[in-house]
């Protein structure tokens, strides 16, 4: 497998073409800006919480592929989780796109398709943006999250 | 082969010999910072090795001769600018602290409520933000030359822009998106003939192109030393004398004083009244010697090496279905090539291009404002230098092929 098929896999250019949470949700819970300052990439992340879960999450802006594909399959993944599950699936995501996994880490599923980005040091940004937007979300800090 | 010989001067330049990603480099991002060749890198070894210590300041050998190396750098860097004399030229950080040091020094001293500065649409961010905040703190106003449908600046609208309000012309010589190489002589005399100052952002310029301060008719010009074979953490500004001998301090402290006292200082002359603290001063060795190898090699000759692979790079790119270029066609253009492959995020294709091996930048270059103006969020740039073959132009431009069918069969 060349280097570009290993780090774009199937998913990641499927999603990135199709995504299946592009939009806006209507009276979210949470709205969060998120910016990568050093390449101009922007999302606004929007989530809904029903019972302390969150029932829904959608994703707007633009970016590269591996941006739009890690917040496409973020927003699949944490439908379902409570706040708290949330925060520790991040924290693992950002772990596995560091290569830095540790043991008890949650099981990522899908969003192993995008391991191989850390063999592209300058792209891990990318892939963290969503998530550094979701966690600045989830403290309430307001502001723009930034993937400095 | 273009006028230089270029596959014989790599050989100069170590870093270009390395592999990335299993590839031969093709290093293709020299607007963001050159290579430098071995004489560069063993002047600045060379410096530590035998002849540092603090400059201006010791009353022992090592100090003349770093002192000696030191101002014997200004020269060589005041020369090659074409500036009538060394005391003028001020060493700083990089071409954006120059821009910050004028800003700072002549613009709170000089810039009035409703006084305009212009700029132009395509500056990069280094040469915008200075002044905004300088217009914050004053009152002054920023305006912007725009872009004529060639994506040259458009002079008339310049002429439109420039009045009795007009303080300061601040534009770059060469666009560090779009490649083209800006009229300045013809604008600053423009500029002159409203009372205006002009100040140029030369960091894509001289690295590429014969530069002589006294015809261009400007009165502030900035460079960066690692845009020209020099290392990082050394740049220089020229200004016109008699303009910079009427400025006040920028940084305050050691070196720039004449006499200190508890409430207030007197400072030094031109120019180490803009030098606070010790200088960079292996790095203004480095610099220099970077500038005689390019002298040696001739910027008339790097520069029509430039232009020749700004021509090979349109015609490959012309032929590539899918891909569009950006900035303006003609003897006015350098070896800076911007594109976007339609349907692919620049920086997918500069991922495509990285596992290649092939180094380019993606993104908005420092440039939002021109993003804006060319209906784009970002852009790829490939650019080119005094190493760059035409079969590195091939290379890419095969791989460019490469990335966008990659993508498409996603589509």
């Amino acid at each position: 497998m060349s280097l570009m098929e290993q780090i774009y896999k199937q998913v990641i250019l499927e999603r990135s073409r199709h995504p299946h949470h592009q939009g806006s949700l209507d009276n979210p819970d949470l709205q969060q800006e998120g910016v990568n300052p050093s390449c101009g990439d922007e999302l606004t992340l929007t989530v809904r919480i029903s019972d302390g879960c969150i029932a829904d999450a959608a994703f707007e802006g633009h970016g590269c592929a591996i941006s739009q594909a890690s917040a496409d399959l973020m927003a699949d993944a944490l439908i379902g989780l409570n706040l708290d599950e949330a925060r520790v699936l991040s924290a693992a995501f950002k772990r596995m796109i560091r290569g830095q996994e540790v043991d008890g880490d949650p099981d990522l599923g899908e969003l192993r398709a995008l391991e191989g980005i850390r063999k592209l040091h300058a792209r891990v940004k990318c892939a963290t943006l969503p998530w550094t937007t979701l966690e600045t979300a989830l403290d309430g800090r307001g502001g723009v999250a930034s993937e400095e | 082969m273009t006028v230089l010989d270029s596959a014989h001067l790599r050989g100069d330049f170590p870093i270009l010999s390395r592999q990335v990603h299993g590839h031969p480099l093709v290093y293709l991002d020299h607007a963001a910072s050159s290579q430098r060749p071995r004489a560069v890198i063993d002047a600045i070894v060379n410096h530590y090795q035998l002849h540092h210590a603090n400059v201006h300041r010791g009353a022992h050998q090592l100090s003349a001769e770093a002192t000696d190396a030191y101002e014997a750098a200004r020269a060589t860097v005041a020369g090659f600018l074409g500036a009538p004399s060394p005391r003028s030229l001020v060493f700083v950080r990089n071409a954006t602290e120059a821009i910050n040091l004028l800003a700072r020094s002549w613009g709170d001293a000089e810039l009035r409520e409703g006084d305009e500065i212009i700029v132009s649409v395509a500056e990069h961010h280094a040469n915008l933000v200075p002044w905004q905040l300088a217009a914050q703190r004053t009152g002054a106003r920023l305006r912007a030359i725009p872009l004529d449908q060639d994506g040259r600046l458009d002079l008339s609208a310049l002429r439109r822009l420039l009045g009795p309000r007009t303080r300061l012309l601040a534009v770059a010589h060469v666009s560090n998106v779009l490649g083209g190489v800006h009229p300045l002589a013809e604008m600053a005399e423009m500029a002159r003939a409203v009372g205006a100052l002009t100040f140029v952002d030369g960091a894509q310029a001289a690295p590429h192109l014969p530069v002589d301060v006294g015809a261009l008719g400007v009165d502030a010009y900035a460079v960066s030393g690692h845009k020209m074979l020099g290392p990082t953490g050394i740049g220089a500004l020229w200004v016109r004398a008699e303009l910079l001998e009427g400025m006040p301090p920028f940084l305050g402290g050691g070196e720039m004083i004449r006499t200190v006292e508890i409430e207030r200082s007197t400072y030094a002359d031109i120019p180490m009244r803009f030098e606070a603290g010790t200088p960079a001063v292996a790095e203004a060795v480095g610099m220099a010697e970077g500038v005689r190898y390019l002298e040696a090699v001739g910027m008339d000759n790097i520069w029509s090496h430039d232009r020749e692979l700004a021509v090979a790079m349109f015609e490959r790119f012309d032929g590539l279905a899918g891909v569009r270029t950006f900035g303006p066609r003609g003897p006015d253009r350098g070896g800076i090539l911007p594109f976007v492959v339609d349907g692919v995020h620049p920086h997918d294709v500069a991922s495509a291009l990285d596992a290649e091996g092939i180094a380019v930048r993606a993104g908005h270059h420092c440039a939002q404002p021109l993003m804006r103006a060319l209906g784009v969020p970002a852009t790829v740039r490939a650019s080119a230098y005094l190493t760059t073959t035409v079969d590195e132009i091939d290379a890419l431009t095969s791989a460019v092929a490469s990335a966008r069918d990659f993508f498409a069969a996603y589509a």
